[in-house]
């Protein structure tokens, strides 16, 4: 944790929206040049992990809470095969995407939107979980180098 | 309209049950979510066969995108037969898990265990229904990382190891399937199987084609555990909970055996090719170095299911043996065993789950007189372990039959002598067993043990009760197999 350092913090303040945008452009962008859910799901999780590196992890959590993350990981890939599903019901093969819209060119834009949302999400939240696991072990691991210490100075 | 998406459900009903799971987080809901998932693929691959049957090869185009550009799955004789074995082990392992996962795991992990199922199974039946090179490859990981996970979970801390040894080992398995396709592709172009099928013949000398070929060679081969390349299966089969080693044991290994099929016949263009490698001769010799080394290992083994896995070496080596003919008597023994030894190897893991269940134990000493107390459990692991041996009324009597007639066909009769005192080395394990489940005094563990409940003994019992089946009526076993074997042989796909 690196609180105290105000040049982080000031600097990772700044940084933190753009990276956020940044990720949106990426994802949203994919349609027409490179980039796509994988990317971006990466940029977006690594704003937060920026954040929890500075402002610590608990602060991190605060804003998206591992629960959330929990359901965030499965939800994108339900979302992903789910399009799929839906494709099927309209008459067509798994993940043809044609018939969601009545012009099959605006249906293949708006299915791709779709999944790249799926990937989005499940990229972004399985960099948070592994984060949140391992630096789980090192909180844990301070507090138990805090309680030694604190034994130590009895 | 449902019959005309039957090859894209296969593979996605079990792929969306498995995120259902993990957002439910409850473990009878997802328990349920994976019964009905398994079941369904398992009548989406029944309802595959009867569509092969009727039509011929079926083609499916995902996404819609036209083959060889898009991803095409791809179904024939060959692997629906393998559908039908993975997804009908599934189904009945399914309903065996509930018991078991309950009183190990809390509500939350229960959910996660069969998610981590439904994802492998995902990935063994979408390997098999594929028809693209590199969608096997993907299919694979997402079986291989489930299976880790599945085996990891196992109640003994080795579990741990022996999944991070199989991570290793099939991360390089894995590589080498990728360098493989990626050679072919540097060479035609091409990632579509039907579309390499038609392209290689011409090019099949060139030495990035040959390196192809050893690269998916060694790469399927340690997915598959033939020897020497098995060195991850004993202690992952021997530590993961029973549910995991049942399905792995009946599903996992069988898929690589398809894999090898596919490539050696298919891709690389029937019999021919095959012949003209020095590739039979490196199955003969290995599949009978397997088959003796691993029995014999087995026999000196404490553990039980660490003896039944070093089995599942031996027993695949009787399949790879079947391969190295390259006759449709070797291949149609090839694939009968590969039926044949999923349903008695889950078997024999599910009625192990039902002993440990009981007793916490796999321990041979803790398990004398086991006879007395779980007579139905020690009956059918008997039975399961005489159909390895081959006992004529079981069905590994007729897998060992063709293997035989393969072998004479090819005029080996020391072959014949090696099969025969194999199966012997078989006799030996099991009755280790034997001897210390029925004529030996009860051990203070077993001693306080009741027999399992039917929720498990039912489950383990169809696979008996298959095992003894497929030993008398080999309509649907033989039958399909060798319709199987000679589309193989003559490459049509």
């Amino acid at each position: 944790m690196m609180r105290d350092t105000i040049i982080l913090r000031v600097v990772a303040k700044l940084l933190l929206p753009a990276i956020l945008i940044f990720a949106f452009y990426v994802q949203f962008h994919g349609d027409y040049g490179p980039g796509g859910g994988f990317q971006a799901g990466v940029a977006a999780a690594g704003a937060i992990i920026l954040y929890g590196m500075i402002f610590g992890i608990p602060a991190a959590k605060h804003v998206i809470p591992t629960t959330v993350v929990e359901i965030m990981v499965p939800l994108g890939v339900l979302i992903f095969a789910g399009t799929g599903v839906v494709s099927m019901m309209l008459g067509e093969n798994y993940l043809n995407y044609s018939p969601l819209r009545a012009a099959p060119g605006d249906g293949q834009h708006m299915g791709i939107l779709i999944v790249e949302a799926g990937v989005f999400i499940t990229v972004a939240s399985t960099m948070l979980a592994i984060f949140y696991g391992f630096g789980g072990l090192a909180d844990e691991a301070d507090a138990e180098a805090a309680e030694a210490a604190e034994d130590g100075e009895k | 309209m449902i019959a005309a998406h039957l090859p894209a459900l296969q593979v996605v009903i079990p792929l969306l049950a498995a995120p259902l799971c993990a957002i439910l987080r409850r473990g009878t809901i997802a328990w349920v979510i994976a019964v009905v998932a398994n079941w369904l693929a398992f009548a989406v691959s029944i309802g595959l066969l009867f569509r092969v049957l009727d039509e011929g090869v079926i083609s499916y185009a995902m996404g819609g995108w036209a083959p060889p550009i898009g991803i095409e799955y791809r179904v024939d004789l060959i692997n629906v037969f393998v559908l039908l074995v993975v997804s009908g082990v599934g189904a009945v392992i399914i309903p065996f898990a509930r018991a078991g996962t309950a009183a190990r795991f809390d509500s939350t992990n229960q959910a996660w265990f069969y998610t981590m199922y439904l994802l492998a199974l995902t990935g063994l039946l979408g390997v098999t229904i594929t028809g693209d090179a590199f969608n096997i490859f993907v299919f694979l990981e997402v079986s291989s990382l489930a299976s880790y996970v599945m085996i990891a979970m196992g109640r003994d801390k080795r579990s741990l190891t022996a999944a991070y040894q199989y991570l290793i080992m099939g991360t390089v398995g894995a590589t080498f399937i990728v360098i493989g396709v990626g050679l072919l592709w540097a060479m035609t172009g091409t990632l579509n199987l039907y579309d390499l099928a038609q392209r290689i013949p011409d090019i099949e000398n060139t030495r990035p084609v040959l390196a192809a070929l050893a690269f998916l060679t060694v790469g399927i081969s340690l997915k598959l555990a033939l020897f020497p390349l098995h060195l991850w299966l004993p202690n992952a089969y021997a530590y993961a909970p029973a549910v995991a080693s049942a399905f792995l044991a009946g599903t996992a290994t069988k898929v690589g055996i398809y894999l090898l099929l596919r490539f050696f016949f298919t891709v690389f263009g029937g019999e021919g090719f095959f012949l003209s490698t020095p590739l039979p001769e490196v199955f003969l010799v290995l599949s009978v170095v397997a088959i003796f080394a691993a029995s014999t290992v087995a026999v000196f083994q404490n553990n039980l299911k660490r003896m039944f896995a070093y089995s599942s070496v031996a027993q695949i080596g009787f399949i790879t043996l079947g391969i190295s003919y390259a006759t449709e008597t070797g291949l149609t023994a090839a694939l009968v065993h590969l039926m044949n030894h999923a349903i008695m190897k889950a078997g024999i893991f599910m009625l192990l789950g039902c002993v440990i269940y009981r007793l916490a134990s796999m321990r041979i000493d803790d398990l004398a007189g086991i006879g007395r107390k779980m007579p139905f459990t020690t009956a059918g692991i008997v039975i399961l372990g005489l159909g390895l041996l081959g006992v004529p009324g079981t069905s590994g009597f007729i897998s060992k039959w063709w293997l035989v007639l393969a072998a004479l066909e090819n005029g080996q009769w020391w072959l014949v002598a090696l099969i025969v005192i194999a199966s012997l080395i078989t006799m030996v394990y099991v009755g280790r067993f034997v001897e210390a489940a029925y004529f030996r005094e009860p051990s203070e563990k077993a001693m306080n043990v009741r027999e399992a409940p039917l929720a498990m003994l039912i489950p383990s019992y169809v696979l008996v009760a298959a095992t003894i089946y497929l030993g008398f009526d080999t309509t649907w076993s033989v039958g399909l197999a060798l319709d199987a074997a000679a589309s193989l042989l003559s490459a049509a796909y």
